[in-house]
């Protein structure tokens, strides 16, 4: 026995899990029995037990999306019970744990859903529409040439500061998965206020919002309509004040760039 | 497309509109209730009756209203084109969506608030606005002074539509509706236009908290008031609160 922790006891769990062959089928909600899950294990690992389940009965595993399982690299992406990243807050899946659910309980597991963001199978998304907005602008340009000093460029504590929580996005979408409008303004505006409240960021600072709007619109995202969903979900704490930053950065600059198009 | 066609149908431009043209609004709100608070003037609606009659003459108000008609389209087309744009980025929904969880409440339903406003707003023009300006078929004030005699009584016709159940019914909904869209509204505004300070934040929120209570109670005040305590003329009841008969005598 496992001591008189009542949560320490091996559950078994009903899951539904999204099931999709490809892109271009349509999948369906399938129910699965897992036993004996231990509520030490990860939620990837309870769906690797499902897997291996699976594949010993000669079924397809399910798909989806992982890599460092420490919540730092931004892959895992599942919709657990209606949330992004499952019940809890301020993690992603990997890092949400079994013993947040009880013995008995049915858990239905759902692929972010934005039509930015395809189904490639199963709960595994293409989350490239991201990659494409950071490279229409989410950078900052360095000629090569001399090393400069190290604190040849000051920026007060307070501001690096500020520019480092929102540097923290890992990119996940969980924001937009939240989001009733599918927006991916959270994500965005993390990038944006990032590099503009730096020295660094400033020289590109106007065409860089225009362009990763205008990348961001291109991909199909909603707009905000400032309802807190992705700020709450999201594993990082990226906050909404972000998103004023990002408004503010898009207005000063549409309003004052060169840029005539 | 021009830099500024192309900034205002962005995803952003549509909602720095939203919040500019919902903000005017608000400030329109603050006009219509103080001026309609003359409807608790116990003068048999002299006083609203020139207030309105003003309102609807003079020339520099008539110019301003065009501007107000601006602000309603222009934030209803906004709302409309904002929704068509966020329901598309979803094609396929959840089984499973736990939004209570995360949200408010009316920060998620602003459409469905807005469209009971819209409905009531209808309702409210045509009957008030529309017959005082141009179907004319409102009653004259009358009376000796030769000035106001020909005024048109909007107070009698404001009272006696307020003695009508489905009327009030339909205004005590719209007033709650446009309470919970300002209690979303109101902050999310300046969130938009980028107002948004560690500072100043908490101080819009809760200022945006008081301005929805008031100025829906206060509109909704008014049916209510008419509908409980008041005949068909406008003078307060006999079996009316004496708290009521006190404070209407004082006026």
């Amino acid at each position: 026995m496992a001591g008189s922790n009542p949560n320490a006891k091996p559950m078994n769990l009903t899951l539904n899990v999204w099931r999709q062959p490809n892109r271009s089928t349509e999948g369906k909600m399938v129910e699965y029995k897992v036993k004996d899950i231990s509520p030490e294990m990860s939620f990837l690992e309870m769906l690797d037990v499902l897997n291996e389940d699976l594949l010993h009965a000669g079924t397809d595993p399910v798909a989806f999306d992982h890599d460092c399982r420490e919540g730092i690299c931004g892959s895992c992406d599942l919709f657990i019970n209606g949330r992004s990243h499952g019940p809890e807050k301020g993690t992603t899946t990997c890092q949400l744990h079994m013993r947040k659910f009880s013995d008995g309980d049915t858990i239905t597991i759902e692929p972010w859903r934005a039509n930015a963001f395809p189904v490639n199978k199963d709960l595994s998304v293409d989350r490239s529409a991201f990659d494409r907005i950071i490279q229409a602008g989410g950078y900052v340009s360095v000629n090569t040439g001399g090393v400069p000093d190290g604190n040849e460029i000051a920026i007060p504590k307070d501001i690096a500061d500020r520019a480092f929580e929102a540097a923290t996005c890992i990119g996940c979408g969980a924001c937009v998965a939240a989001c009733k409008n599918a927006s991916a303004m959270l994500f965005v505006s993390a990038k944006v206020s990032q590099l503009a409240l730096l020295p660094q960021g400033k020289p590109e600072r106007k065409t860089r919002v225009e362009n990763m709007i205008e990348q961001m619109d291109k991909e199909g995202f909603g707009a905000c309509s400032n309802i807190g969903s992705c700020a709450a979900e999201c594993p990082v704490g990226i906050s909404l004040e972000n998103i004023a930053i990002l408004n503010r950065e898009y207005i000063s600059a549409k309003a004052t760039s060169n840029n005539l198009a | 497309m021009s830099w500024i066609t192309k900034t205002l149908t962005s995803s952003i431009g549509r909602k720095i509109i939203m919040s500019v043209t919902g903000l005017f609004l608000c400030s329109f709100l603050v006009i219509h209730l103080v001026g309609n608070l003359q409807l608790f003037k116990h003068d048999g609606g002299a006083a609203f009756n020139a207030y309105s009659h003003f309102m609807g003459t003079n020339p520099i108000i008539r110019t301003i209203e065009w501007v107000l008609v601006l602000g309603f389209g222009f934030h209803i087309y906004e709302a409309f084109a904002l929704t068509r744009r966020n329901k598309a980025a979803r094609g396929h929904g959840y089984a499973q969506w736990k939004a209570e969880q995360n949200s408010e409440w009316t920060s998620r339903n602003m459409g469905i608030l807005g469209t009971i406003i819209l409905i009531f707003l209808i309702v409210h023009l045509y009957n008030f606005f529309w017959r005082a300006r141009f179907a004319g078929d409102l009653p004259k004030m009358g009376g000796v002074d030769l000035e106001t005699a020909d005024y048109d009584n909007l107070y009698l016709a404001v009272v006696s539509s307020f003695h009508i159940w489905w009327y009030v019914l339909l205004y005590v909904a719209a007033q709650i509706s446009l309470g919970y869209h300002l209690w979303h509204g109101f902050r999310s505004g300046f969130q938009t236009l980028g107002l948004n300070h560690r500072k100043y934040m908490p101080l819009i929120k809760y200022a945006g908290y008081v301005f929805a209570v008031v100025v829906s109670a206060g509109f909704a005040s008014m049916p209510l008031y008419f509908f409980l305590f008041t005949n068909e003329r406008g003078d307060v009841v006999s079996n009316a609160p004496a708290f009521i008969q006190s404070v209407a005598s004082a006026f």
